[in-house]
């Protein structure tokens, strides 16, 4: 008796509970609830992200409960098989799209959002990047532009060195450096579990820059092999540089042992200790945050990465979190449906950090001139390109990371690291 | 919402649930002859745990041991690729390899240095202190311990102030020392991450053989003295052959942590640089490429390799109860 009492309280109270958290949003008219967000943010990225969703949750009552890991694929997939998957992720590997569609665990977007007004704010190659087999699975929120070197206007002048408008002319920049014992290049490639994906980023730039976009499709689609002339070209090029003592900073050991964002920092020590530094638009705000006395555009400036083969001077490597639903929920639907806005993506804009492939995002949103200049780069660029390890399956991008990390470390081993990748493509493409 | 009211019918159906399987056996039992009553009683009684073990050991276990011999997605057998794939390549040897050293230096250096610590604070008024200080980082996760000693070995070029500990200290201490990059290459990293693993566990095994230097009794070493019989000697040769049983508990203890180390190698180098073991080689097949086959096959490897210490433990439990 006392038993079936306890049962029928605990009964009563979960009851209770249910009403009351029902109960406070109906009251106000708002949809309330809550949805879930995973993706890769931390810091002053993730401050950014709670900016941006705070007026949909005022406006709506829901409330968006992010979660953030650097390992995004395995944490994704653990929830999904966990039974658990959260509302909403955002991916920073497209690549990663077919698969999750093909099972089922990322739901079409074609019904929640107004694809034809889209397609008037985002231009098509955005668009497409989303699209698995035509239907559209998810959307770019939030973009970078890659492939960009970067330095400090000051040092430069008091080193009396000029920027060379090609990549040759770079390479004998680096070797003059080089010759009077200054390492002109700032390198890190460590980044926890995706340690290597920076260096993915310049063998994927200098490719794209020798061999041109046709060439990096075929690629990532794996109808070339990773021993293809471009390929190979374009690892040596890299390693050219990174695996050179004299090249980058604290010789390859440096390059292997620090950390993406922390790579940059050298070159702004006195007496700075490299010159240059590639890597996409968000190393500003990094940059920025580390040293506050640093103006953009006097202290701080970039250029694409210099021509090879001039017909693809022009061709710009970005990167984004694409935005994808893995549960249909109403709150899921309206975040996404705010997301693509142009009015949510300008207040990250505005604070930094991020470009928007929305063109109703005004340029003059930017905070600063170098963040306007790469909106306008990004904007006028003939060609764009995905960064190649996003690209790919997981796998292959995982393979490929690590693969750098081998040469970098090995650069005699070039051939055996090349085919191992092989190896793996064989299988992750399957 | 759904989910709490799971966890409430959970939380008082458990407990209820069982406790009506009882009674109802218990009233079912009554009405049977005291023999067979006396025959059935005991698998009454451990029926739920057996159905707890099989539903949530046994049939794992087993269903893990098929998905070893299938595809990617469990779906096609293929025969014994999987373990081709998990004992086969360059990749595989390595983490085989790591994984052996882990097995040997972890757990003896734990051992060891538990028996080392606690053998000599046992000789001090203070080792209470001492134990104290030696079991705190058992306080933190393994996570935490990467994450700190990630900073002790990190690296800056030379020339830069070095912020890490290890960098720092030896280039105070040694002249003319080159600060290196500790974690990005073999055979140091392997070896610095064990050292990590065996700060973060050495506190257990020297409280565990603490106590049982307690329960020594302090008149056979006395008498060996009178004998004439050296500390070393008296440590050698009474100290440690009664300490046995602990030994081989603890020694047990680390070989399954040394097997199933993760943490500290996914957390300080994500196994790159040669640094992978089994169990993250077994994560990245699962999460990573998500080849269930694969993940299995090197879950039953892991499996496998357990059973030997296990074995031998068993053994020695039961030499040791038929000796009482």
């Amino acid at each position: 008796m006392a038993r079936q009492r306890r049962t029928a309280i605990v009964f009563v109270a979960a009851a209770m509970l249910l009403a009351a958290g029902g109960g406070d949003s109906s009251a106000a008219g708002k949809l309330g609830g809550t949805v879930s967000v995973l993706g890769t943010w931390g810091g002053s990225e993730l401050d950014s992200f709670n900016a941006m969703v705070k007026p949909f949750e005022d406006r709506t009552g829901a409330h968006v409960e992010f979660q953030g890991t650097r390992d995004l694929t395995a944490v994704l997939q653990t929830r999904i098989q966990g039974g658990n998957p959260p509302d909403v992720a955002a991916l920073p590997n497209p690549g990663a799209l077919p698969l999750l569609a093909r099972s089922h665990a990322l739901k079409p977007l074609g019904r929640v959002l107004d694809m034809t007004q889209l397609a008037r704010q985002y231009p098509s190659t955005w668009l497409d990047i989303g699209r698995v087999g035509g239907e559209p699975y998810a959307i770019v929120v939030k973009a970078a532009l890659k492939g960009l070197v970067w330095y400090d206007p000051q040092t430069l002048a008091a080193e009396h060195v000029t920027l060379p408008p090609t990549w040759a002319g770079m390479l004998a920049l680096t070797d003059r450096l080089a010759g009077r014992g200054t390492s002109a290049w700032c390198l890190g490639l460590g980044s926890g579990a995706t340690s290597g994906w920076p260096a993915t980023d310049w063998i994927d730039m200098l490719l794209l820059r020798a061999a041109g976009p046709a060439a990096h499709d075929a690629w990532v689609r794996h109808k070339i092999g990773w021993d293809a002339a471009p390929v190979r070209q374009a690892w040596e090029q890299f390693g050219r540089i990174a695996a050179n003592p004299k090249d980058v900073y604290g010789g390859p050991p440096a390059v292997l042992a620090t950390d993406f964002g922390d790579a940059p920092f050298p070159m702004f020590t006195k007496p700075p200790r490299c010159l240059f530094h590639l890597q996409a638009t968000f190393i500003e705000a990094i940059i920025q945050k580390q040293f506050s006395w640093i103006r953009p555009g006097i202290d701080l400036a970039f250029v694409p990465m210099p021509r090879i083969a001039p017909q693809y001077a022009g061709v710009a490597q970005i990167a984004g979190d694409v935005f994808g639903m893995f549960h249909d929920t109403p709150q899921a639907r309206a975040l996404m449906r705010y997301l693509v806005s142009a009015e949510a993506q300008a207040i990250w804009v505005k604070r930094g950090g991020a470009l928007s492939p929305n063109k109703g995002v005004p340029l003059d949103a930017y905070p600063d001139v170098l963040s306007r200049r790469a909106a306008e780069l990004l904007v006028r660029a003939p060609a764009a390109r995905f960064g190649a390890g996003d690209m790919m399956p997981p796998e292959m991008t995982a393979a490929f990371y690590k693969g750098t990390l081998d040469y970098v470390a090995h650069p005699d081993q070039l051939r055996a690291i090349l085919a191992r990748l092989e190896a793996v493509a064989r299988d992750a493409y399957k | 919402m759904g989910t709490l009211l799971l966890a409430a019918i959970a939380l008082a159906g458990a407990p209820a649930a069982s406790v009506v399987y009882i009674v109802a056996a218990e009233l079912a039992l009554g009405r049977l002859a005291v023999r067979p009553r006396r025959a059935l009683r005991p698998w009454v009684w451990l029926a739920p745990a057996l159905a707890f073990v099989a539903v949530f050991l046994v049939y794992p276990t087993l269903d893990t041991v098929v998905l070893s011999v299938r595809d990617a997605t469990g779906a096609a057998w293929i025969g014994l690729a999987n373990y081709a794939f998990a004992l086969g390549s360059r990749d595989a040897l390595i983490a085989l390899r790591n994984t052996v050293i882990w097995l040997v230096l972890f757990t003896g250096l734990v051992v060891g240095g538990g028996l080392g610590i606690a053998a000599l604070a046992e000789r001090v008024r203070y080792d209470a202190a001492v134990r104290g200080i030696v079991f705190l980082p058992m306080a933190l996760s393994f996570t935490a311990a990467g994450v700190i000693w990630k900073f002790v070995y990190e690296f800056r070029p030379a020339g830069a102030p070095q912020i890490g500990l290890l960098n720092a200290v030896l280039g105070a201490a040694v002249p003319g020392f080159e600060p290196r990059a500790w974690l990005v290459g073999p055979p140091w990293n392997t070896l610095l991450l064990i050292a990590a693993g065996v700060w973060t566990w050495v506190g257990f095994a020297t409280v565990v053989f603490a106590a049982a230097l307690k329960a020594v009794p302090a008149e056979i070493a006395e008498a060996a003295r009178v004998d004439g019989a050296g500390e070393w000697r008296v440590f050698r040769q009474i100290t440690l052959p009664l300490l046995g049983p602990t030994t081989g508990a603890v020694a047990t203890a680390m070989v399954i942590t040394a097997l199933k180390v993760f943490d500290v190698v996914y957390v300080m180098t994500s196994g790159n640089f040669d640094t992978d073991v089994l169990a993250t080689r077994m994560y990245h097949a699962l999460f990573v490429d998500q080849h269930l086959g694969r993940a299995a096959a090197l879950a039953v490897i892991l499996l496998a390799a357990t059973v030997p210490v296990m074995a031998v433990n068993l053994r020695r439990l039961r030499r040791e109860a038929a000796a009482r």
